[in-house]
């Protein structure tokens, strides 16, 4: 049945609606990266000492790196001197105080996103940070989150005010060494979140991070860091978005939990960065890495992703269960759509004994894109009783589309038990004939019935977000029927 | 309500429907019968707007508007609706959400509000009582993992909910214990109204004792070969399709002269 193939192409063109500039006065470097360059991003955002000599260090090793070509996707070689390593929106004073002090033109821009920073963060008891280009614009409820100990601010602010659980954490469990991006974030980041949850508290409501990449040949550079203490419990999410440019824009974050004994850590992204046109033009180059460390025992992080956005994605948020019992969880979806490539999976370490994990991925290809799943399920000789299961979902919209596995398993310890299951699928032509023969709109159909194959996945995302990810995922479809 | 003329209809490359003429009136009830690979699938398809199939020549009119042309779901709003014979699996979409979706459109099409989900359970509910589903297959996969039985069920439930002018039922008999027989000529029954018209696909004249049709279509090689009243039915049952011409499939291809 050709016809329903042409319908959903039609459905999948509608365009991306976070694609405005906003302008707004703004400081920005030249482009080019030097040791220079390096320090004046120190002393602007005035760090402290070992900041300066932690980032040089690493500038210094990633000269030496090679860039990674292993994974599925391909892009064009990035001129790293092209690309302007800060920009923040110029205001009066070195940093909002609050909300107030932020410029009302950024606050606008989150309205237009729908993250309307003081009436969400009301309405839902979603503390917000957000990120607009390098800075860190406005943290919010920062009050009562205080008061039950919880640290909540920008890496910026962390480092002034917190310097010394920065300099523990930072670079732990993502060592600038780790990997080509991962180096360049660490000699450049510019800003992210900073959380600290302390000993037996369960942080009174969602944390949640907005980044958005506005100004033009910028790249960002965000670095979070999570610290979950003892017994601690916290709700962390991201949204990112990026306005419609021709050009390539990088985004090479690094994220780091850590989870001691009896902590969890849930942590969320919704990730819907500008994916470039109908024809493959413009679009965020998402090179991220994400990595948990479980090190405390009955300690347990989960990662829910739903990616819809860039043109090229590159990211396994991974799990080290060093913990005795410790947990990793990894939910999954992703979307790609035109052009797009995605190649994104985890990486699950087994170190310690009965840790587990699960990973269930659920890959939609659409138009002529391609969506790889990677994962790497790991098991070192002390990890008695370890088990992992796997379950990887691959559906396909229309027929010049690819989906990909690469499943690898290794392991040292005999007790270890793997469970591996994959599938793929199509949105069948009597699957869209059944629902049309019911009145239902083919673009509505096709939603409706990717939303049903990433059910798993949404029910662990936080209640409001899930309904976000619902839409998302039929904004990004439409012109998608095929 | 319905006017079928002259209907050619292929399917890569092959003509399966070879001059179908048909008319049925408000309030009436239609059963067509005949050997397996006639064409009655098919001709189900074609009216309720399946693009695996081409229409190659021919006309069909609903309530005098040109059927042909509208698209499969504008034909599903103006009233058409098709039970299938091999109802397909939705993973994940919960039956619950996919009818409400329907039923929906349906209202937004008939510019009525659409019913909340609270709203919509309550109606739900009811009418599988009607159809004997337990309320659990509504939180089920759409035909999830349904029996045979349940899977026809359930696509009784939905012409229930959803009230159309024209109700095509492919074999919505095969398959059926005699207790669900039962449910399911009862929801048919249910169904039949003065403004309302039945095309039903059945191999058994046993339906027809609960349901009683008006007129009895026996299709054969993409034909309407032989028309009655009911009693044609009993003596289809009786003498097979033999003393029609027709043995099977292969010699259906050339009916009686
Ligand atoms: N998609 C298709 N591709 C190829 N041939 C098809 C297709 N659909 C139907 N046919 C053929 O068309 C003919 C008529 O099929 P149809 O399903 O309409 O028969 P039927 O009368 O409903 O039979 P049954 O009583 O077995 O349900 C058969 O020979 C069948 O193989
Ligand atoms: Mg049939």
């Amino acid at each position: 049945m050709a016809t329903t193939d042409q319908e959903v192409n039609e459905l999948i063109k509608r365009e991306y609606e976070h694609g405005f500039v906003t302008e707004i006065e703004a400081d920005t470097f030249e482009a080019g990266l030097n040791e220079d360059v390096i320090a004046r991003l120190s002393a602007i955002k005035k760090e402290p000492e070992f900041m300066l000599e932690w980032r040089l260090k690493a500038y210094r090793r990633w000269l030496e790196m090679k860039e990674p070509d292993w994974a599925h996707v391909g892009y064009p070689k990035i001129d790293y001197n092209s690309i302007s390593y800060y920009s923040a929106p110029k205001r009066k004073e070195d940093m909002p105080q609050s909300l107030d002090d932020v410029d009302p033109e950024l606050l606008k821009t989150y309205e237009k996103l729908g993250i309307p920073l003081h009436e969400r963060a009301k309405l839902a008891g979603v503390a917000v940070d957000a990120v607009f280009d390098s800075v860190s614009v406005a943290t919010t409820f920062k009050e009562p989150l205080a008061k039950a100990g919880v640290i909540f601010c920008s890496i910026s602010e962390a480092l002034r005010d917190h310097p010394e659980l920065v300099k523990k954490y930072l670079g732990t469990v993502v060592p600038h060494t780790d990997n080509y991006f991962a180096g360049l974030n660490a000699a450049v980041f510019s800003d992210g979140t900073f959380v600290y949850v302390p000993k037996g508290v369960r942080c009174p409501m969602e944390l949640s991070t907005y980044f958005r990449i506005n100004a033009a040949n910028t790249g960002q550079f965000e670095r979070t860091l999570i610290i979950a203490d003892e017994g601690s419990y916290v709700s962390y999410l991201e949204g990112c978005t990026a306005p419609m440019r021709d050009e390539n824009q990088l985004h090479a974050a690094v994220v780091e939990l850590i989870a001691l004994d009896d902590a969890q850590i849930k942590y969320s992204t919704v990730q819907n960065w500008y994916p470039g046109d109908e024809n493959g033009k413009g679009g965020i180059y998402n090179f991220v890495t994400k990595r948990a460390a479980c090190i405390g025992k009955n300690s347990k992080v989960s990662w829910t992703q739903v990616e819809t956005g860039s043109a090229v994605t590159w990211k396994y948020p991974s799990c080290i269960l060093r913990g005795e019992n410790s947990v990793g969880e990894f939910y999954s979806v992703a979307l790609t759509h035109n052009y797009q490539q995605a190649d994104t999976g985890t990486k699950m370490i087994h170190l310690g004994k009965n840790t587990s994990s699960t990973i269930i991925s659920k890959g939609i290809s659409a138009g002529k894109s391609s969506n790889a799943y990677r994962g790497l399920v790991k098991f070192g000789p002390r990890a008695e009783g370890a088990r992992n299961f796997t379950q990887c979902d691959s559906l396909l919209i229309g027929d010049r589309c690819g989906a990909h596995t690469f499943p690898y398993i290794e392991s040292l310890n005999k007790t270890a038990i793997v469970e591996h299951e994959a599938t793929t699928s199509k949105v069948s032509d009597e699957q869209m004939f059944l629902c049309r023969q019911r009145g239902i709109d083919p673009e509505q159909a096709v939603s409706m019935i990717v939303n049903g194959f990433c059910k798993e996945v949404f029910k662990e995302l936080p209640m409001e977000f899930a309904v976000e990810a619902g839409k998302l995922l039929e904004v990004s479809l439409e012109g998608s029927v095929g | 309500m319905l006017s079928i003329k002259n209907l050619h209809a292929s399917v890569e490359g092959k003509e399966i429907l070879k001059g179908i003429n048909l008319e049925i009136k408000d309030g009436e009830v239609h059963a067509i019968m005949g050997p397996n690979g006639s064409g009655k699938s098919t001709l189900s398809q074609v009216l309720a707007g399946n693009d695996a199939f081409e229409v190659t020549s021919g006309e069909v009119t609903l309530n005098g508007e040109d059927l042909l042309e509208k698209s499969t779901e504008e034909r599903a709003r103006d009233g058409v609706f098709l039970a299938f014979q091999y109802p397909v699996e939705i993973p994940g979409v919960s039956n619950l959400q996919f009818m409400r979706t329907a039923v929906n459109a349906m209202r937004h099409h008939n510019g009525e509000p659409e019913m909340n989900a609270a709203e919509f359970m309550k109606l739900a509910r009811e009418v599988s009582k009607q159809v004997d589903l337990d309320p659990a297959f509504l939180k089920r996969g759409v035909n999830e993992g349904f029996s045979g039985g349940e899977k026809k069920r359930n696509e009784i439930m939905q012409a229930l909910l959803l009230q159309p002018k024209l109700a095509i039922l492919d074999e919505t008999d095969s398959g059926l214990d005699i207790d669900a027989l039962k449910v399911v000529a009862d929801g048919v029954n249910a169904l039949r109204s003065k403004d309302r018209a039945i095309l039903m696909v059945t191999h058994y004249q046993r339906l027809l004792d609960h349901i009683v049709p008006d007129y009895v279509h026996v299709l054969a090689g993409g034909r309407i070969i032989k028309s009655g009243g009911r009693e044609l039915a009993l003596e289809l049952e009786e003498r097979g399709y033999g003393w029609l011409g027709i043995k099977d499939e292969a010699t259906a291809a050339s009916p009686a002269n």
